[in-house]
């Protein structure tokens, strides 16, 4: 297999800490030529550190770090990359077209402004002050910046917060028309749709470590959690006691259920309480699923030191 | 039809011609100009605060003192302008850039390293050629002060580039504090250090202690080059000058350490 050659980004190994804090404990990823991954994961999972790592802004304290085979705090592979970050505020007097030209001209073949402009749906923005846009049209102005070097691989992270339905999915047409034509995608999102919708395979991220990486359809799978809620006089104990029932708590009037298998739930729910009330069935949301899966990586490594011990 | 090169391919094809690089700096140069050049909260109080000290002080009451005493307080209140685009303009654009992201997000562009720097020299140098350029007119109109044109040449010389050791002040302050904090450090250092240089009063006014600790601050340094260049002192400048570069480089090279470090 000559796969390794098109390997366009990796991170092996890899240790960071800030202090006595641990960001990345041992994180491996692997991205290839023309390919989206999505990382995924809650707050301080290291998601922002991995990228920090394979963009040269900070140096990982052991393991391998590489952008197309090189150093990535060299410049050489940096010129095949572009990034759209997540709170980068731009300089407000510039305008869009400006913003454009200045950021193209650190890279070796650019895009023209027009084109880069085209590509991501800003043509009649170029002569406003960047300041006077709105937060969907800055996000967008970010994006044209992002492709503006003609990258082999785009670092997108939370591209689409504060866009609204209409821009995001403009914004997703634009990505997988770059995706045809060869560019590689980093994306990290807290939108499980946009993941679904753009993603050839996602890692999910957890205290420094990836605890799963797998094409989109598996992790759906892997999460088909239900959320329950309805107002009920039953105790909150009685409910936790159920097999099946993974999570429950109570806000106010309200139970709060969570559940893999929700037909069960409910049908024992209605049969211990008669009088409940506004039953309401949803599916999980992100969140749950990462707490889900988060908590099987923890029980797992728990397992393993006392059987260790 | 465009091939995708492969990683090894590609690798070797991202050597950036000479002129590109060229072009980037210039670019980033270009950008910073025009940032600060339409933003009136940076370049207002840059202009006005001179000018105006220089209005009241040099021309109104100067008159009483002569021409001696406008053309003086010309040299004086230059420096107290120079200073400024250099240690706010430096240092408060360091940190609130460092804070808000956008020096993140340079570092992340393939962006030549050096860029960043010139960009905001070029700036700093303009805006002090703008301060001394004010000035004169002021000196030449209201004050009635005669300078041949080699020495009007020498002040505004010695403007621009004497902004530079004031731009690594600055920048070092911008290293330390972030965001808001930098502005207070700055004012807190650049209003004392002003006032001790002789910059608002002749230093033979000042008390015989501030005179002669007045060695110790860089703007009385370049003081003594702006009042050498308008022909108000006489006697050997090297010292002045070697003084200024050693501080410039001092403080550049401990910003530079603090950004590497801690970016």
């Amino acid at each position: 297999m000559n796969d390794s050659n098109h390997v366009v980004a990796r991170l092996a190994g890899v240790l960071k800490s800030y202090g006595s804090v641990a960001a990345l404990e041992g994180a491996a990823l692997q991205l290839r030529g023309g390919e989206l991954l999505a990382l995924l994961g809650p707050n301080g999972a290291g998601k922002t550190t991995a990228i920090g790592l394979l963009l040269g802004l900070i140096r990982a304290d052991a393991g391998t770090v590489e952008l197309f085979g090189l150093d990535p705090q060299r410049i050489e592979p940096r010129r095949c990359i572009g990034v759209m970050l997540q709170n980068a505020q731009l300089p407000p007097t510039l305008r869009v077209a400006e913003l454009l030209r200045l950021t193209a001209s650190s890279y070796p073949v650019p895009r023209s402004v027009a084109e880069s402009a085209e590509l991501a749906g800003i043509g009649d923005l170029l002569q406003r002050p960047y300041a006077k846009l709105s937060g969907g049209q800055q996000r967008r102005v970010q994006f044209a910046l992002a492709l503006c070097g003609r990258p082999e691989l785009l670092f997108l992270d939370e591209p689409t917060v504060g866009m609204d339905i209409e821009a995001r999915q403009k914004l997703w047409a634009a990505i997988r028309q770059l995706l045809a034509d060869g560019c590689s995608v980093l994306l990290t999102t807290h939108y499980l749709e946009e993941a679904e919708a753009l993603a050839d395979r996602v890692c999910v991220m957890s205290r420094g470590r990836i605890i799963h990486e797998s094409s989109v359809d598996e992790l759906r799978a892997k999460v088909a959690l239900k959320r329950i809620r309805c107002l009920s006089a039953l105790s909150i104990d009685t409910v936790r006691g159920w097999p099946d029932v993974s999570e429950a708590h109570r806000e106010r009037e309200r139970l709060h259920i969570t559940t893999a298998e929700a037909e069960i739930v409910v049908r024992r729910l209605l049969e211990a309480d008669p009088r409940l009330a506004e039953l309401e069935v949803h599916r999980a949301g992100l969140a749950e699923a990462f707490t889900e899966l988060t908590r099987d990586a923890d029980e797992a490594s728990e397992q393993l030191q006392r059987e260790a011990a | 039809m465009e091939t995708i090169p492969s990683a090894n391919e590609s690798t070797a094809a991202i050597v950036m011609p000479r002129r590109r690089v060229l072009g980037a700096y210039l670019e980033e140069a270009r950008s910073e100009c025009l940032r600060y050049a339409r933003n009136p909260a940076f370049m207002l109080p840059i202009m006005l605060f001179p000018g105006l000290f220089y209005l009241l002080f040099g021309v109104i009451m100067g008159h009483s003192g002569g021409q001696g005493a406008s053309t003086y307080l010309l040299a004086s209140y230059g420096v107290f302008g120079v200073m400024s685009p250099g240690l706010f303009g430096f240092g408060v654009s360091l940190a609130i850039e460092r804070e808000s992201g956008l020096l993140t997000f340079k570092r992340a562009l393939p962006m030549p390293p050096g860029a960043y720097l010139p960009g905001k020299m070029m700036m700093a140098m303009l805006a002090a050629g703008a301060v001394i350029m004010l000035l004169l007119v002021m000196a030449l109109t209201l004050g009635h002060v005669l300078l041949s044109l080699a020495q009007m040449s020498a002040l505004l010389l010695t403007g621009m580039l004497g902004v530079l050791p004031f731009c690594a002040l600055g920048m070092w302050v911008g290293t330390v504090f972030k965001g808001q904090g930098a502005p207070g450090m700055l004012q807190l250092i650049y209003l004392p250090m002003a006032f001790l240089s002789g910059l608002w009063f002749p230093l033979p006014m000042l008390p015989k202690f501030l005179q002669q600790i007045a060695p110790v601050w860089p703007s009385y340094h370049l003081d003594m080059l702006a009042l050498a260049a308008v022909g108000m002192k006489h006697g050997p400048l090297l010292l002045h000058v070697l003084v200024l570069v050693g501080f410039a480089a001092g403080f550049l090279l401990m910003a530079a350490r603090r950004l590497r470090r801690h970016g």
